[in-house]
């Protein structure tokens, strides 16, 4: 270890959706690595610890060195040529770089979309239907007395979920932490969360709903058939005490995970829960909460909404923003065939979609920009490496609970960061796509006026 | 676009600087108005044209936690009305709720240039400020939610009043804010904590804090002048639309004794009646006070009939709302801070409450007896979208045309007003005031709304059509900073505005005294709480009275 250590007070960790800025990282500046991370969860501290500078290019064309310059010239020319180009990934950047891809793929009038696609999407379906009774995850802290996880295991993906917001924490109306709540976890299986919990639920397989509809139906005083313990393997009778706990507590959560949201029933599942919540109103406070993966996922679902008004699975190619997931989502634009280019940002979905997906990914040109090499990086026509973000670069992400939190790096990258990037391709496609506007005469006065704006 | 500009043969609407409808030159450089500019600097010939300063809105929902909720929540509302990009502006969706281009776009379609986010959470600064940030062409600025501050209370409860003063102005400055927003006081609590439950009354007891509503507006009135905040506390009363609650309206102005206080859409705050039963209207009381006490300005939330979204950080008030349709609802508490209830709404004219309700907005602009306090808002998106301002102020302006729009509504409700009484028809140089002047005068934005050297050349430009809803829908020029944003109705430029906010003076180390507390009860580190300056990219701080 060198003599030149840095402290980094209140660093970010944005491994998962907790967000966690209570970070005390020690820094080896020499070495550029971080060598301690304090507060950090198992998961955090791999995620500080692992990440090093590789020694790698910083672009690269068909697999062979570039300079950045050629490699964004290649890329925007790429994009500007395509007929149907997707952007994708952006739930492991900045907000300041995902507002840099949206806007390229506005003017490029291509398709944007996110890992929200392939995890909480549904979810974001389901609020589109039914809304969402919510909360910051203080409140959690503060108030609530009811703690319900379902479907997720927060000890192995999201660890301080439990200490430092929802379980264990003392806070202003419970002054006891644990001891103050009852914690209840409905899952299909036991896992480390379990535990955890006062009550455990084994619901079986692919019943999260029928379980939820009929908690609706009880909560409104509605009769349930003793039936529903073979269907959902939990009887009437824990249903019914369940109903009388979350009728009867102060503050009541529900989190939940992609247990709910990624099994048969999706935004089904994920509108019961809503749902349930909502009715809970009608006799306590009571508040739900979708647990998001990546760190920053909740910022591209707030940046693409704020730009665009919809939250992913977003086409742009009649010049306005359209919402239909399902149609513009990438697993379905990849498997379908129908994309013609591919803007990858800090997402591998070569490593993770479908078959059919990943064999259209090997036959268009794919531009990445990651902090590794991937998969996906490595079929690709264009990749830049990045700096990462929390670690190498600043910006800013929000928590799951939409509380936007602004990063403190720890050591500098010599790769630029992911807006860095994203802005200079967004230059140079505006600039491609005017000239080609400007050359068949459309709009040629507009042209001259053009600010930089966009 | 060349620095320098010259405007000829129009007739200017400068209310601030007294001229009404003469035709005179207005001059621009480097983005101000200036006395003159040199006979070869470039021309606009607005002849037989309308020239007024930008609008100003002193009272709007464009940006925020809630304000994306609200987005995310209603793809319906964006699917049937695009707004399209061009070379050099960005597209977007439209509904109730824009997204942040179309918003900013839109409003300059009005001729608008100033516009402010009015309930912003403070741990909702950040993301208001990037969103702002995305919002083009206008300046902009936002007010703080500390109405139901669990920190600010506890101090008040304990009668810390300078510890409160200092904090007050701590939070302003960590946020960036432009003012305090106090939003239902006393009502969160009740909300968060006791089964949804709100108060009821501005007398009565908080079981948490022993504090009533009235010693918090009476706190927040008081440290808010002693800062010198340009613009005074805005005050979003106790009961929203509850049957009755123009005595908490009249009640709260008295709390202001004859400190300077702002209503906000006090159109809401103007109901007679039983609590739980159909409302009359209070407007001619409310007017009364409003018209004999100049310490108090308000906006008039206007109620449009048609689509809208409520989005408010009165979540008791939503859930009420909720109750009749139990359509799609959003809740979102914010630790420490706020709630918030958001909901798709649309106000019809056959419905007694709705028709009365806009009767009420529209006899409160009638029976005003100074422009200069009673503004121009819908509070958007609650009352209707801002595109409606146009529409609203031909109500305001044609009364035959008004008469045809009362005869179209619920007639039991026009029985419980005295709108089909109200002769009045608003000059141009009124809704001048009310839309521009006003709004930037109650904001102490000494370089807004009005046209005068120095002044900032926001400029909009209108055909004197006879149809004034026409009239105010499409200006032929929109200038903004000195740009020329629309030219012939046709977009030509696209602008960053600036935010504009406000630097009290205050002894920083309140810090280690807010510090504590948040350790126990926040779930962000303090140190990552304070909103660092780049996020406001070009600003403007705006000075306070005091310096």
């Amino acid at each position: 270890m060198s003599e030149n250590i840095r402290t980094v007070k209140n660093a970010t960790c944005t491994f998962c959706g907790c967000v966690c800025d209570d970070m005390e990282l020690t820094v080896d500046m020499d070495e550029k690595r971080i060598t301690k991370a304090k507060n950090a969860c198992i998961l955090g501290r791999a995620w500080f610890a692992e990440h090093v500078i590789e020694n790698h290019p910083a672009a690269m064309i068909d697999g062979k060195e570039v300079s950045i310059e050629a490699a964004i010239e290649e890329a925007a020319q790429t994009l500007v040529k395509a007929k149907f180009p997707i952007t994708y990934g952006l739930s492991d950047t900045t907000c300041e770089a995902q507002r840099q891809a949206v806007a390229i793929t506005d003017i490029i009038h291509g398709t944007i979309d996110t890992t929200t696609s392939v995890c909480h999407g549904p979810s974001g379906l389901a609020f589109q239907g039914i809304g969402e009774s919510t909360m910051t995850l203080g409140e959690v802290k503060n108030r609530a007395d009811l703690v319900i996880f379902w479907g997720g295991n927060p000890a192995e993906s999201h660890p301080r979920i439990f200490t430092r917001y929802a379980v264990t924490p003392k806070g202003m109306y419970i002054p006891n932490g644990k001891k103050d709540r009852t914690v209840v976890l409905v899952d299909v299986r036991k896992t480390p969360s379990t535990p955890v919990a006062d009550i455990f639920l084994q619901v079986k397989p692919g019943k999260d709903f029928e379980m939820l509809w009929a908690l609706r139906a009880l909560v409104k005083g509605r009769r349930i058939d003793p039936d529903i313990e073979e269907i959902t393997g939990i009887s009437l009778a824990t249903l019914n005490d369940l109903v009388d706990k979350m009728k009867n507590c102060r503050y009541g959560v529900l989190f939940f995970g992609m247990g709910l949201t990624m099994t048969r029933g999706r935004h089904f599942n994920s509108g019961a829960l809503l749902a349930l919540a909502t009715d809970l109103n009608e006799f306590t406070h009571f508040v739900a909460k979708p647990v998001r993966g990546h760190g920053n996922v909740t910022g591209a679902d707030n940046v693409v909404s704020w730009q665009t008004g919809y939250p992913f699975g977003v086409n742009f190619s009649l010049g306005y923003p359209r919402f239909n997931p399902g149609e513009f989502t990438t697993a379905d634009t990849l498997s379908r065939g129908d994309a013609d280019a591919a803007l990858i940002i800090a997402s591998d979905p070569a490593s993770n979609f479908s078959k059919a997906a990943i064999d259209h990914l090997h036959k268009i040109p794919v531009i990445t920009l990651d902090t590794k090499q991937t998969i996906t990086s490595k079929l690709s026509h264009v990749a830049f490496s990045t700096a990462t973000y929390g670690i190498n670069t600043g910006g800013t992400v929000y928590r799951m609970d939409d509380v936007p939190i602004t990063l403190r790096p720890a050591f500098d990258s010599p790769f630029p960061t992911d807006e860095e990037i994203l802005t200079k391709i967004k230059k140079r496609v505006h600039e491609l796509v005017l000239a080609r506007r400007g050359s068949s005469g459309a709009r040629g006065e507009a042209k001259v006026a053009s600010t930089q704006l966009l | 676009m060349a620095s320098m500009l010259r405007i000829v043969n129009g007739r200017v609407y400068d209310p601030a600087n007294g001229i009404d409808g003469e035709v005179r030159d207005i001059c621009i450089q480097d983005g101000k108005i200036v006395d003159t500019v040199p006979a070869d600097a470039p021309r606009i010939d607005a002849q037989g044209m309308v020239i007024m300063p930008g609008g100003v809105d002193i009272h709007s929902h464009i940006a925020g936690p809630k304000v994306n909720l609200a987005r995310k929540l209603q793809p319906e509302d964006h699917r049937r009305d695009p707004h399209p990009g061009t070379d050099y502006t960005r597209s977007g969706s439209g509904g109730t709720v824009p997204s942040t281009f179309a918003t900013g776009y839109r409003y300059a379609t009005l001729g608008y240039t100033t516009v402010m986010e009015a309930a912003v959470t403070p741990i909702g600064a950040r993301h208001t400020l990037e969103e702002l940030h995305d919002t083009p062409v206008i300046d902009k600025g936002f007010y703080v939610l500390l109405g139901n501050n669990i920190f600010l209370q506890n101090l008040l409860r304990d009668g810390r009043y300078d510890d409160f003063r200092q904090a007050v102005a701590w939070w302003i400055d960590s946020t960036k804010a432009y003012t305090v927003k106090l939003v239902n006081p006393g009502g969160d609590e009740p909300w968060k904590g006791n089964r949804n439950a709100n108060v009821k009354d501005i007398d009565e007891k908080s079981t948490s804090t022993n504090l009533t509503p009235r010693q918090v507006i009476e706190a927040f009135v008081k440290t808010v002048n002693e800062l010198g905040l340009p613009h005074p506390v805005h005050v979003h009363c106790n009961n929203l639309g509850h049957s009755g609650n123009y005595k908490t309206t009249l009640e709260t102005m008295k709390t202001a004794g004859d400190l300077r206080m702002h209503l906000a859409h006090i159109q809401f705050h103007s109901y007679g009646g039983e609590p739980g039963k159909n409302p009359d209207s209070k407007a001619a009381e409310i007017a009364e006070y409003v018209n004999s006490h100049p310490n108090i300005t308000c906006d008039v939330g206007q109620v449009m009939f048609g689509k809208s979204t409520i989005m408010t950080a009165d979540a008791p008030l939503a859930y009420v709302l909720r109750g009749f349709s139990k359509g799609k609802w959003v809740n979102a508490d914010t630790e420490c801070e706020s709630g918030c209830g958001i909901l798709p709404f649309s106000y019809q004219e056959n419905i007694y409450m709705h028709a009365l309700q806009w009767a009420i907005g529209l006899e409160l602009f009638l029976l005003s007896a100074d422009p200069w306090r009673i503004m121009l808002s819908t509070d958007h998106p609650n009352g209707g979208s801002f595109m409606s301002y146009p529409k609203l102020i031909r109500l305001l302006m044609d009364k035959e045309f008004r008469k045809e729009e009362i005869a179209r509504v619920n007639n039991k409700a026009m029985d419980k007003c005295h709108l089909r009484e109200l002769d009045r028809e608003y000059t141009l140089n009124e809704i001048a005031i009310i839309s521009r002047a006003a709004p930037a005068r109650a904001l102490g934005l000494k370089n807004k709304g009005h046209l005068g050297t120095g002044a900032d050349a926001d400029i909009t430009i209108y055909d004197d059509h006879a149809d004034r809803e026409l009239m105010f829908n499409t200006p032929r020029y929109v200038i903004k900073s000195g740009n020329m944003i629309i030219q012939d109705h046709e977009f030509k430029g696209d602008h960053i505005g600036k935010v504009l906010h406000v630097v009290p003076e205050y002894d920083t180390s309140i810090a280690e005294i807010v510090r504590p507390f948040f350790e126990d009860y926040y779930s962000i580190e303090f140190d990552n709480y304070a909103v660092d300056d780049h996020y406001l990219h070009e600003h403007e701080i705006i000075p306070t009275l005091k310096s």
